[in-house]
């Protein structure tokens, strides 16, 4: 037995309030404004929620804490914790969920105020006694050694990660929701403060507080309700967990997430209108359009020259602004999730990309430890 | 804690959690200036120690590395109130990969293919392997 394509749809898609929220306010109050602004974009109300799936670095117990806060006893609940793909994996549990018969109408939510309350506080880091003493400043260290042996083995610059980056603010600067507002060239990326080589701080996500909310339901009942958004294919894998032990550090789990995902769609990169892919550093985009299929594995860095991923380039790539400038709220995959079915849905104003009928979403967790693809479009097929 | 450093193809490494862990096994060969590691029945090389082969769950046995590898990735890490340090991943010649940091060179200075060899440093809290050049050592 496996997946339908197509069997269920995304209906609802909200932010939370992001940047910096009010002192006190807590993730699960982000979590429950995103419900119900995600409700509120489809017509559907609390009482209706059967399915829960949340995961958070601030709350051991998050399903729990938010069916609580909500007032609900969800049926079906899922508390899977990869780290920033968790939530295109709940897409996949969701989708096996309401196929299943478990729930009908599944809300996953996602809320962090790591930057009101510091990210060590938020996302503590385990000990490894295998890593921990060595003092790598993780996870920045982590993709900091990937970035490194890329340009190693395939001749990946600095600037070609500066361009990510570069790209990435070029469409923050038209979501008026981006944390960041001003321009960035490629020499400020440069010449920005070393964190840990060869990664700028221009080359590192945000900080900030956020989240969101999506409800999904059968396609059967999708249909009577507005631009529902398909899922027609899902792929999640697991390589490692800590990056000493990460197989290849320039072959990430995407090249086996990404293609699971086309094979079920029946699509390839090539039918893919808009690609949005966790930047949490300015590597993971290019590793991920390689993986993913869009470029052959070392072409990456080429791939991205000369604003290519940038407004008006071959590939329109993290249409938000991403994780470097949009924002990035601890784990950012519900984030990519809601900027695609907005593209799909056609709601992006000025950074609208034309015909959007296919929309990929591919999440990321701990140090390019799990990876999780989800492709959306516009009808069932 | 009585302990029996060993010296090379002893196979006997059933584990016992409720007296050493291979946590403590892999530290009490860092006292004893070794570095451990773990190989299969099928000899292939496992690092960090743990109590079963993985993907057969076999059992592991203790080797003990000649300390001479090859550097697999490098990076600085700058902090705003220290000195820029060195975090490597280290591939030693018997196949398997680990963290620490590479000295004797200015951090900036390690790079992808060195090879370097492994020297037990004594810090505050533990005996642990770090690494330098092989021409330094």
């Amino acid at each position: 037995m496996s997946l339908t394509p197509g069997s269920i749809a995304i209906v609802g898609a909200a932010e939370s309030e992001l940047g910096l929220v009010a002192p006190g306010t807590t993730p699960t109050d982000l979590m429950a404004q995103g419900v119900m602004r995600a409700l509120a974009d489809c017509g559907l109300s609390l009482t209706e929620v059967d399915g829960l799936f949340t995961a958070n670095t601030q709350q051991r117990f998050a399903t729990l804490v938010l069916a609580e806060y909500l007032g609900i006893t969800p049926r079906y609940q899922d508390n899977t914790q990869i780290g920033g793909s968790s939530f295109m994996s709940h897409i996949t549990h969701a989708m096996g969920a309401i196929e299943a018969g478990l729930c009908e109408v599944a809300v996953i939510a996602y809320g962090s105020t790591q930057r009101s309350v510091s990210r060590a506080a938020a996302s503590p880091r385990e000990y490894n006694p295998y890593e921990t003493p060595y003092k790598p400043f993780l996870p920045t260290s982590a993709y900091a050694m990937a970035a490194a042996r890329h340009m190693h083995q395939y001749g990946t610059t600095r600037e070609h990660l500066a361009e990510v980056a570069v790209a990435a603010r070029q469409w923050a600067l038209m979501n008026p929701k981006a944390w960041e507002k001003k321009p960035l060239t490629i020499a400020e990326v440069l010449g920005a403060r070393m964190v840990s080589s060869p990664l700028t701080v221009r080359d590192c996500c945000l900080v900030t507080d956020g989240g969101g909310a999506l409800v999904l339901v059968s396609a059967a009942r999708a249909r009577q309700m507005k631009k529902p958004v398909y899922v027609l294919g899902v792929g999640e894998t697991l390589s490692h967990a800590s990056i000493s032990s990460m197989p290849d550090l320039t072959v990430t789990g995407a090249a086996r997430s990404g293609p699971q995902a086309f094979a079920m769609a029946g699509l390839t990169p090539a039918d893919v209108d808009v690609a949005m892919v966790y930047d949490a550093f300015t590597i993971n985009t290019i590793l991920f359009l390689e993986d993913l299929g869009f470029c052959a594995k070392g072409e990456g860095g080429a791939f991205v020259s000369g604003g290519a991923i940038a407004p008006g380039g071959r590939l329109a790539v993290n249409t938000n602004g991403g994780g470097l400038s949009y924002c990035h709220p601890g784990m950012y995959g519900l984030l990519l999730l809601i900027e695609a079915v907005r593209q799909v849905r056609g709601e992006c104003g000025a950074r609208q990309v034309p015909s959007c009928e296919i929309a990929l979403a591919h999440g990321n967790g701990g140090v390019l430890s799990s990876q999780a693809t989800v492709l959306l479009g516009s009808a069932p097929r | 804690m009585e302990f029996h450093v060993q010296d090379g193809n002893n196979a006997s490494a059933a584990p016992d959690l409720k007296t050493d862990s291979p946590l403590s096994t892999f530290e009490a060969h860092c006292r004893a200036g070794q570095l451990a590691y773990q190989v299969t029945q099928e000899g292939a090389a496992v690092f960090p120690p743990r109590v079963c082969a993985p993907v057969t769950g076999g059992a592991l046995s203790w080797r003990i590395s000649a300390g001479l590898g090859t550097v697999y990735s490098t990076t600085a890490v700058y902090s705003r109130d220290a000195a820029p340090y060195n975090v490597a991943l280290i591939n030693l010649d018997e196949g398997f990969r680990m963290m620490s940091r590479v000295e004797g060179v200015a951090p900036e200075a390690v790079t992808i293919g060195l090879r370097v060899k492994v020297r037990m440093a004594t810090e505050e809290d533990a005996v642990r392997p770090v690494f330098a050049p092989v021409e330094a050592a």
